[in-house]
């Protein structure tokens, strides 16, 4: 549609315009603030938590197991130099030969949201799949923070309790 | 011919007073929208609600995403 807005104006005898194809799913995702009933809603990028336990790809399991242990998680999050999600291991993974690299025994797929989804929406998800954490990203994949179910329903209580 | 723009570069605008057009149904405009953002649903676009823009100033047409 913006396309079309953009090419009418100029029918219309505006000289200088553009237009912002992503749209406000974009700007939304960019985690940049946004007007409207939605911009008063707990976001999945204010509840989370930006410390968590990070490796790169290129790793051993053992360092990333370390990492684990000291953030007292279950998991670990693979991000390249840019920041960028790369992947997940999981605590079975973790367990894997100390030889192994990250990226031969990560999941390279994990589920992520966006920082602008209402935490409501992520709590009931998360309940739902048996999910502890959810990783939060930038709809360019890189990385936010660690959303964990418990700050997720907590915010989401107190959203409901602001509504009355 | 209207140039099509990246989200630094709709900051970049905004940030020398370009006025951002959002061109969604009312009801989505209401539910969430850009800061400062006028709303004129495209199907209402005509000469004059585009009056309540100043031709003498850029201006970013924009809808939800890739539509």
């Amino acid at each position: 549609m913006s396309p079309r807005a953009a090419w009418r104006l100029e029918s219309l005898g505006f000289k200088d315009v553009y237009h912002y194809v992503p749209g406000v799913a974009d700007w939304a995702a960019a985690g940049l603030p946004l007007e409207g009933r939605a911009a008063g809603m707990a976001t999945a990028g204010e509840a989370a938590r930006q410390r968590t336990a990070l490796c790169t790809p290129g790793d051993p399991i053992r360092k990333a197991a370390s990492r684990a242990a000291e953030a007292g998680e279950d998991s670990c999050l693979v991000v390249n130099d840019e920041q960028i999600v790369m992947g997940r291991l999981y605590y079975k993974d973790l367990e894997a030969s100390a030889g192994a690299k990250v990226e031969e025994v990560m999941d390279p797929g994990p589920s992520t949201f966006r920082p602008n989804v209402p935490v409501v929406e992520i709590a009931e998800f998360m309940k739902q799949n048996g999910l502890k954490t959810t990783p939060i990203t930038t709809s360019e994949g890189r990385y936010v923070g660690m959303l964990h179910l418990e700050d997720a329903e907590e915010l989401a209580r107190q959203q409901a309790a602001r509504e009355g | 011919m209207p140039e099509k723009i990246d989200r630094n570069r709709l900051q970049e605008l905004i940030k020398g007073g370009a006025q951002v057009l959002d061109v969604l149904p009312e009801d989505e405009f209401e539910e969430q929208h850009l800061p400062g953002a006028v709303n004129i649903p495209l199907k209402e676009l005509t000469a004059e609600t585009a009056g309540r823009l100043d031709k003498g100033r850029p201006v970013v047409a924009y809808c939800y995403d890739y539509q």
